[in-house]
């Protein structure tokens, strides 16, 4: 079941096209990752999701509803340019927001006190924003966009400002949310949060949809059947089949080669093959990383 | 809750309780009355006596003048040179010369002194040579002093005006204080309170808050709100100046017990106090006043006020909108506050011919109107005329809102664009 899907959406600014022919697909429960350089369309995106702007063709859903402003208040939005009223404070702050969101006063409160103790920020209410580090105003900022128990988080660059113990809180608080089953759209250019919270993900590059799919099935997809192995001696031939894409000596002496493996062979026959020639210390599968797949397929589409 | 209703009651809490509101709600009215207590210090006050020499080859005026408070006059039995060497030593502030003279056409009378001399005494002295010159004159032609003072004669105008309700007695200066007064105060409000405007949305934008607000509200209902709240801060101000301001001046009043028809100037303040209820001081200034239709002016006022705000408080916000900071705005700023000045500016032709076509256009013409058209109203503009301002005034901030509004939702997230006409013109276009 999908929370949100989007169809055929076309975009421009002027000649500008920011969004050409983008269809996708968001499971529900998922933490998909939107993903992009800078420019490719990602923020036009989120912004008519979140009903700032409106496509110029093509339609957006919600479980299966027309996006309408009754979506409002089902979506929590925190920006990459995020910000808040320094002369506030942050108690009231917050109740704006949440109030602005649609929530009655009194469930405001009961919400706001909830993640005050969560954060163990209890103290925080009659500060003024202005009177926060810029990391405790992250804090406040992530609280806001959480606050209404959004089904759909849209979370543009969420760990930017953050010390590594606070990236921890957040990724947890992250995790937690979708455990309780939010839906996350996470926006980022840091490949190691995808691989450690992504489920699925879609790649848009120069105004388009260039990969989409879960994690797992696009990685097997980019998967190049290579080894990396640590040996001893130098590997100098190999038999047919197999082929040695790298090979190079570390400083203690021992070798790091990677081989591919061609058609139809396994990785035992491979093993089989090496052990007769040197002596091994590791064999592992070379599984690309999101990072390779991102600049693969953005630097490829750049050659086109 | 309606999402606009939160972001007025932001936007006017928040402001409402920021110490510069505060100090300003207190010194304001203070201002407002140390501008009546000078007043009456200057009007009251005997300025120090200037000493000036004459000396008079022609004889027609020795020992004539006799001076006044302000100025008081010596004749020296000396010669030019001499009395012009001794300026520099002695006190007097100047030596006014008067050559032999031709009563026809007297020319060559001259004033030596240090400094430039006042307009006031200038004039003064021009006055007073004139005067003897032509009693002379008059004495030559067989008129003596007392029939002369007997010629003379002080009219003052009692003016009606004629209405549906029969005769009420009216008078100019009255309508042209109270009338002035609105106007000054309505531009004032709007100048400040619009600049006001555009400040808080260059706030939102730079903080980045906005794009969280908007993805909660429509762009226009962030700008409206604004627009309201800041709108609703202004009214509050200028009621606490109003009312302060009205205690302040009684206090000082009844505390110096001041002579209240001493100038012109203190008595038409007293009419704008007595306004508010002393009725037994003063019937006859009373009665003017009441020839002012007060429930039109304040209702006025406070159309013009909230009519006037929301017309400039939009383009305000649609410029705040466009640009990054504060710098940024002046340029954009200037085609806003130029027809604001310029209604100022038009004022004083108002004054002269209250019912005229200028008139007429400016206060119809919602950019000027709101402050052209409250000069007009003590003067009893047709009542057509009226609605007419009004329909305008609010075709006119329909209109300064959506426009605005259109520039807005673009502006606001535009960062670090440089921004031109062509490019709000290109905004305005923008499909949403």
């Amino acid at each position: 079941m999908n929370i949100l899907t989007a169809n055929n959406i076309h975009k421009s600014y002027g000649d500008f096209k920011a969004l050409n022919n983008v269809s996708l697909a968001i499971p529900e429960g998922s933490i998909f990752g939107l993903l992009g350089p800078n420019g490719a369309g990602k923020t036009t995106l989120i912004r008519i999701i979140t009903q700032i702007i409106a496509t110029d063709q093509g339609s957006v859903t919600i479980n299966n509803e027309p996006l309408n402003s009754n979506h409002i208040r089902e979506i929590g939005y925190l920006p990459e340019e995020r910000g808040l009223y320094k002369k506030m404070k942050v108690g009231e702050h917050l109740l704006y927001l949440a109030q602005l969101k649609g929530m009655s006063k009194n469930e405001s409160m009961e919400r706001i006190k909830f993640w005050f103790k969560r954060f163990e920020i209890a103290g925080w209410w009659g500060k003024k924003v202005e009177d926060l580090s810029k990391g405790m105003q992250q804090k406040v900022q992530f609280i806001a966009t959480v606050l209404h128990n959004p089904k759909l988080l849209i979370l543009d660059e969420p760990f930017s400002g953050f010390d590594p113990i606070n990236v921890n809180i957040i990724k947890d608080e992250i995790l937690n949310l979708a455990k309780e089953g939010s839906t996350i759209i996470f926006s980022t250019h840091r490949m190691e949060s995808v691989e450690e919270l992504c489920d699925h993900i879609v790649l848009l590059n120069k105004s388009e949809k260039v990969l989409e799919g879960s994690k797992k099935s696009i990685k097997d997809t980019y998967k190049t059947n290579t080894y990396e192995i640590g040996h001893k001696n130098l590997i100098d031939e190999i038999e047919d089949g197999f082929q040695i894409k790298s090979q190079n000596q570390m400083e203690d002496g021992s070798f790091n080669t990677s081989i591919t493996i061609l058609n139809g062979r396994g990785p035992n026959e491979l093993l089989k093959t090496l052990i007769d020639k040197v002596e091994v210390h590791s064999f592992m599968e070379k599984i690309p990383s999101m990072n390779e797949i991102f600049i693969s397929k953005v630097q490829g589409g750049a050659h086109e | 809750m309606n999402k606009i209703g939160l972001i007025i009651i932001r936007e006017y809490l928040t402001r409402v309780r920021k110490k510069s509101f505060i100090i300003m709600s207190l010194i304001g009215p203070i201002l407002f009355g140390m501008i009546f207590v000078v007043q009456f210090w200057l009007v009251s006050r005997d300025s120090e006596e200037k000493y000036v020499e004459v000396i008079d080859e022609s004889g027609y005026f020795k020992n004539k003048f006799e001076g006044t408070g302000a100025i008081s006059f010596t004749f020296p039995d000396d010669n030019l040179e001499n009395a012009k060497n001794d300026l520099k030593t002695n006190e007097s502030y100047g030596l006014l010369y008067i050559p032999q003279l031709d009563l026809d056409n007297p020319q060559g009378v001259t004033f030596f002194a240090e400094k430039n001399p006042s307009i006031e005494v200038q004039s003064s002295l021009e006055w007073f040579i004139k005067n003897e010159i032509e009693s002379i004159k008059l004495k030559n032609s067989g008129i003596d002093k007392e029939q002369l003072d007997k010629i003379k004669t002080q009219v003052s105008l009692n003016v009606i005006n004629i209405t549906d309700k029969g005769e009420k007695e009216g008078d100019v200066t009255v309508a042209l204080v109270v009338g002035y007064i609105a106007a000054f105060l309505i531009y004032f409000f709007i100048f400040l309170y619009g600049v006001q405007t555009l400040r808080g949305v260059i706030e939102e934008k730079t903080s980045r808050i906005v794009e969280i607000i908007i993805s909660s509200v429509k762009p226009f209902q962030l700008m409206m709100g604004k627009i309201i709240g800041i709108g609703a801060v202004g009214l509050t101000q200028f009621i606490i100046w109003a009312v302060f301001t009205l205690v302040i001046y009684q206090g000082a009043l009844t505390f110096y017990n001041i002579d209240i028809s001493k100038t012109k100037q203190m008595e038409i303040s007293q009419n704008v106090q007595a306004a508010t209820g002393d009725t037994t001081e003063m019937p006859e200034i009373f009665e003017k006043i009441n020839t002012i239709n007060f429930p039109i002016l304040i209702g006025a006022f406070l159309f013009y006020f909230v009519g006037g705000f929301l017309f400039y408080g939009a383009l305000f916000a649609a410029v705040g909108s466009a640009v990054d900071n504060d710098s940024d705005a002046q340029q954009f700023q200037l085609p806003i506050t130029l027809p604001l000045i310029m209604s100022i500016m038009l004022l004083s032709a108002i004054i002269r011919d209250p019912h005229g076509s200028l008139a007429f256009w400016s206060s119809i013409i919602p950019f000027t109107s709101p402050v052209v058209m409250m000069m007009r109203i003590p003067f009893d503009p047709p009542v057509w005329q009226i609605i007419l301002s009004v329909i305008c005034m609010i075709g006119g901030f329909i209109f300064t809102t959506w426009l605005a509004g259109r520039i807005y939702r673009v502006g606001i997230l535009m960062h670090g664009a440089k921004v031109n006409y062509k490019i709000l013109a290109k905004w305005f276009m923008m499909r949403n």
